[in-house]
């Protein structure tokens, strides 16, 4: 954790209220989100028990699996569940602006601009915490390999039509979201984290009723006794105020109402099984009846508030303004959704169960620049970002106080200026250290030079003056200028490119075998899977 | 017994260089303690491998290193036409190269074609494309590379040689990596730990001499980081000595040099407190004692010379775990007028040698103990660079610390776990450095 933020929590702890940590918004917000709070089943993996879900804060849509253990409770379950999400997903598909893409032309091997299509939005799909994130990995882990009867007439348990298409969206949200700074899966924990300080622990902040409770405090009550009652405060019936956000239940919740419901659900389907005659299966289809609606009662008890609770966090972020580098990022996000809705339409498999070693190594680099160059675009879009990076000696903020010409030493001289500089920051600079500034949005390079005995800096600035001998007019600060300098980078550089997927070296266990079973086919069926 | 730290290290320096030159694997592994000569072994195989007529690419880790091997090999062999390969930047190489006749200088792999050997980074590497593959190459600090990396370059060669330290610091990645945590291809693994999960039949040799460690630090370092590949040291107990000019004034600093000169090992313990991580009375404590090392007068007596050498700034270097430590530790050292003492964090210190270094605890004035602080390559690399001694400022608490963070990694399937972990190494090298505690209130 930062200085800052170690600052910035400890006066939450003071005032008792969360402190910002963002003067800006460093997320994209869509105008139109998902939202999406599941519920799960204790005791069994990947088993809903529930979701809200919809774009209108009025109107969720509430889906209840009854029986969580029935399996075609759950595919109707999921059936609605895409039934809600790929219409959302599809008004994106067919709204495109034109852009360009550079790719290497297969006969010349020469990099070529090709105009293609571009998503002109993408969907966004908002869940209340990063295990939310983790369930909607799991839930497109669970539905991606399934096949429909359509598919695979042979299967015996097909999939309901559209389910499949909805794992493999949702496993692209998932794997997206673990791109540092990407906006298509968003949790709204994180969300908050990132621009608010609270006096709690980071675990703690993981709470959304408790995270809340420090950022849209309102009254006399501290932001630490209202998250201690969003934490532990629970009615006479021993339930709490403010449920979990899930994915996960409570206990007390489970135990005490939720089993004896389910009970009652399967006594009642036990008993219009074994209804004799017409009249007897009506009554006791009303009994089912009267059994799924207190379980869905039940179930929206626990979700509303979490409900309630996301989108009064998408209203508080709302109030920031965004990021200038916020829609860059965007773009990229639209690049993805793009990207895959083609490979879909393409008629590609769905994305296979492990990477492969080049796939694998390809992520965590794309992933590695996106860090870096997030962590540059936010100190660059918010002063109080940068005030931690000042802080940590990784900036400074700089008066210019002399301005020196000078000329590279060579054949055809090039402008190399000295600049003197006054700070009260305290970088780490080393000689030789370079360091940036942005100009015009583009990073301008200097080299610290030595520190002058007043304590103020020489800079020789290095690029971005022109081809001539004189540098290009604007491009050298002027004198009394105050500039931000930073010792990171603001761009990535282009990494190296791994070799194809068919090259995989000997030290990497070579080219993937096309002997192995076909990696699309899903896990053969075992004892265990059916219970 | 009789142990002949020569003949033991000659005779596995013979069975590497057999492997490599005569075996029919396509990697040879190496496994190197601190100090145990891996330069030279790189060195010596390169010639070899070059007089055998065999194309040798060379990868390193970092520009110094590339530098430090280049410079070596020139001065084994003035005659070796060495290419140098280096990145478009403003000054990319070191400028002692540009006096060296045979080394040739160039960013673009064309023009080095056809020389014996070729030397340049694993980033630099990674970029070469369309060139006929090396026969052979080594590749040094095979532990620090990232599977990904290796990954970028393997194509480029037909055998190599990978050399390297398996206690210093694991590779890292600046994101998470879970994902594919388990995998034999993680590409945020070491390299070594996917060559061998991929090929593992390939000869694995380890060097079992340490020349840099005294007597009195290599079985520390052994048992704590090295338990089932055990090394000795080169040189025995009163090969070295650390003397001063001047007398102690009784003061702590001067207290734990003593301490240090007399048994290799000193901690200078400060009263228990939580502090940030730039505490201030340790810096100031690290950096009395760098003072008083130069003031008074040390004096080094080794196998190198036959009188003492005297105890100079750049034999010296500070270690910390942070960046800002450093940084600190940087700034009081030249309010006390010291310059020329290396202070930098374990990352940066790895492969280094000095004769005697000062170490801030990564867990010192800690309230918890992260896996980053209690990493075992982190105190393995500050605790396993010094020729005479190491003297270890810490506040007072660690062992309970300790005790009241074990180690609560999750357990992923399929990764191998390392022994020993960091908890149960640091609690090693605390209890060791207890005997040689030196409590003092600034």
């Amino acid at each position: 954790m930062s200085l800052i933020s170690t600052l910035a929590r400890l006066e939450a702890v003071e005032s008792g209220r969360a402190q910002p940590l963002a003067t800006v918004r460093h997320r994209h917000l869509s105008d139109r989100p998902l939202v999406l709070v599941p519920l799960t089943t204790a005791g069994e993996a990947g088993a809903p028990l529930g979701a809200l879900v919809g774009t209108d804060p009025g109107e969720p849509r509430l889906l209840v699996v009854a029986q969580p253990r029935d399996r075609d409770l759950r595919f109707a379950f999921l059936a609605d569940l895409a039934e809600e999400v790929l219409p959302y997903v599809d008004s994106f598909t067919d709204v495109v602006e034109a852009a360009e893409r550079s790719e290497t032309d297969p006969e010349t091997g020469k990099k070529v601009k090709v105009e293609v299509d571009l998503c002109a939005d993408a969907p966004q799909v908002i869940v209340p915490s990063r295990a939310g994130i983790e369930y909607v990995r799991l839930l497109g882990r669970s539905m991606r390999f399934r096949r429909t009867a359509e598919q695979d007439p042979e299967t015996p348990f097909p999939a309901p039509p559209r389910v499949p298409l909805l794992g493999r969206w949702l496993t692209h949200f998932g794997e997206r979201a673990r791109v540092p700074g990407s906006s298509l899966l968003l949790s709204a924990t994180d969300l908050l984290n990132r621009h608010w300080a609270t006096g709690q622990s980071s675990l703690e902040d993981q709470h959304l009723g408790a995270l809340l409770a420090w950022i849209d405090a309102d009254g006399p009550e501290s932001g630490a006794e209202a998250a201690l009652r969003a934490e532990l405060g629970r009615d006479p019936q021993g339930q709490l105020f403010c449920p979990p956000a899930g994915p996960a239940t409570d206990p007390a919740f489970d135990n005490r109402l939720l089993a004896p419901a389910i009970e009652r659900f399967d006594r009642a389907r036990q008993a219009l099984a074994s209804a004799e005659d017409g009249e007897s299966a009506d009554e006791r289809l009303g009994e089912l009846h009267v059994a799924e609606r207190e379980i869905r009662r039940l179930i929206l008890s626990q979700l509303r508030p979490t409900w309630d609770a996301v989108w009064r966090s998408v209203e508080l972020l709302r109030e920031l303004p965004a990021g200038e580098r916020v829609a860059d990022r965007w773009t990229r996000d639209r690049w993805s959704f793009t990207g895959h809705r083609d490979r879909i339409v393409a008629g590609e498999p769905p994305q296979p169960r492990r990477d492969d070693a080049v796939t694998a190594a390809q992520k965590l680099a794309a992933r590695e620049s996106a860090q870096s160059q997030l962590e540059a675009q936010e100190a660059l879009d918010d002063p109080l970002v940068l005030a931690g990076r000042r802080l940590a000696g990784e900036a400074f903020v700089a008066e210019v106080v002399e301005v020196t010409m000078a000329w590279s030493e060579s054949k055809r001289p090039s402008p190399r200026p000295l600049l003197t500089v006054r700070t009260d920051d305290r970088p780490h600079l080393g000689e030789g250290t370079k360091v940036y500034r942005s100009l015009e949005g583009k990073p301008q390079t200097a080299e610290f030079v030595r520190s002058e005995e007043d304590g103020s800096l020489v800079l020789r600035i290095t690029d971005r003056m022109g081809r001539s001998k004189e540098p290009a007019p604007g491009s050298v600060p002027e004198k009394g200028e105050r500039i931000a300098w930073t010792l990171f980078e603001h761009d990535q550089r282009v990494g190296a490119k791994l070799p194809e997927r068919e090259e995989t070296p000997w030290t990497h266990g070579g080219p993937p075998r096309s002997d192995t079973p076909d990696p699309e086919l899903p896990d053969a069926v075992t004892p265990e899977d059916l219970l | 017994m009789s142990f002949d730290p020569g003949a033991e290290a000659a005779r596995a320096t013979a069975g590497i260089l057999a492997d490599t030159l005569h075996g029919d694997a396509r990697g040879v592994v190496v496994d190197s303690p601190p100090g145990a000569g891996k330069s030279t072994l790189v060195v010596r195989a390169a010639l070899e491998l070059a007089s055998a007529g065999r194309p040798l690419m060379v990868v390193a880790q970092t520009n110094a290193q590339v530098d430090d091997l280049v410079l070596r090999l020139a001065e084994k062999e003035p005659e070796l036409p060495v290419g140098r390969l280096h990145s478009n930047d403003s000054d990319p190489y070191d400028k002692a190269l540009d006096d060296l006749e045979n080394v040739r200088k160039s960013s673009k792999a064309g023009d080095l074609a056809g020389l014996d050997v070729v030397i340049s980074t694993a980033a630099k590497w990674a970029h070469v494309k369309n060139v006929e593959p090396w026969a052979h190459a080594i590749v040094d600090e095979a532990y620090q590379m990232r599977s990904d990396a290796l990954l970028a370059v393997a194509g480029l060669f037909e055998r190599a040689l990978f050399v390297g330290d398996p206690g210093q610091l694991d590779p890292f990645s600046v994101v998470g990596a879970e994902q594919w945590a388990g995998l034999s291809y993680d590409p945020s693994a070491s390299a070594v730990s996917t060559l061998l999960a991929h090929n593992p039949d390939l000869p694995q040799h380890r060097l079992p001499v340490s020349w840099r460690l005294p007597a009195s630090a290599a079985p520390l370092v052994s048992d704590a980081f090295y338990p089932y590949t055990r090394f000795r040291s080169g040189t025995d107990h009163g090969d070295r000595r650390l003397t001063f000019g001047v007398a102690s004034d009784g003061s702590g600093p001067d207290r734990v040099l003593d301490e240090a000169a007399e048994s290799g090992w000193g901690l200078l313990e400060l009263p228990a407190r939580r502090t940030p991580r730039t505490d201030p009375e340790a810096v100031r404590a690290v950096a009395l004692v760098v003072r008083r090392l130069l003031d008074r007068g040390g004096a080094a007596v080794s196998e190198r010379a036959p009188d003492p050498v005297p105890l100079t700034p750049d034999r010296i270097a500070v270690g910390t775990a942070h960046r800002d430590q450093a940084a600190a530790i940087r700034a009081a050292l030249a309010e006390l007028g010291v310059a020329g003492v290396t202070v930098d964090t374990a990352n940066r210190l790895q492969g280094r040698e000095y004769d005697v270094t000062v170490v801030l605890h990564p867990l010192s004035g800690r309230p918890d103990a992260t896996a980053f602080h209690l990493e075992t390559g982190r105190l393995c690399v500050l605790a396993s660079r010094h020729r005479h001694a190491c003297i270890v400022v810490c506040r007072a608490g660690v062992a309970e610390l300790l005790d009241e963070h074990p180690s609560t990694e999750p357990v992923q399937l399929g990764v191998t776990v390392k022994f020993p972990d960091g908890w149960e190494a640091n609690h090693a090298v605390l209890s060791h450095l207890t005997e040689h505690r030196v409590s003092w209130r600034p």
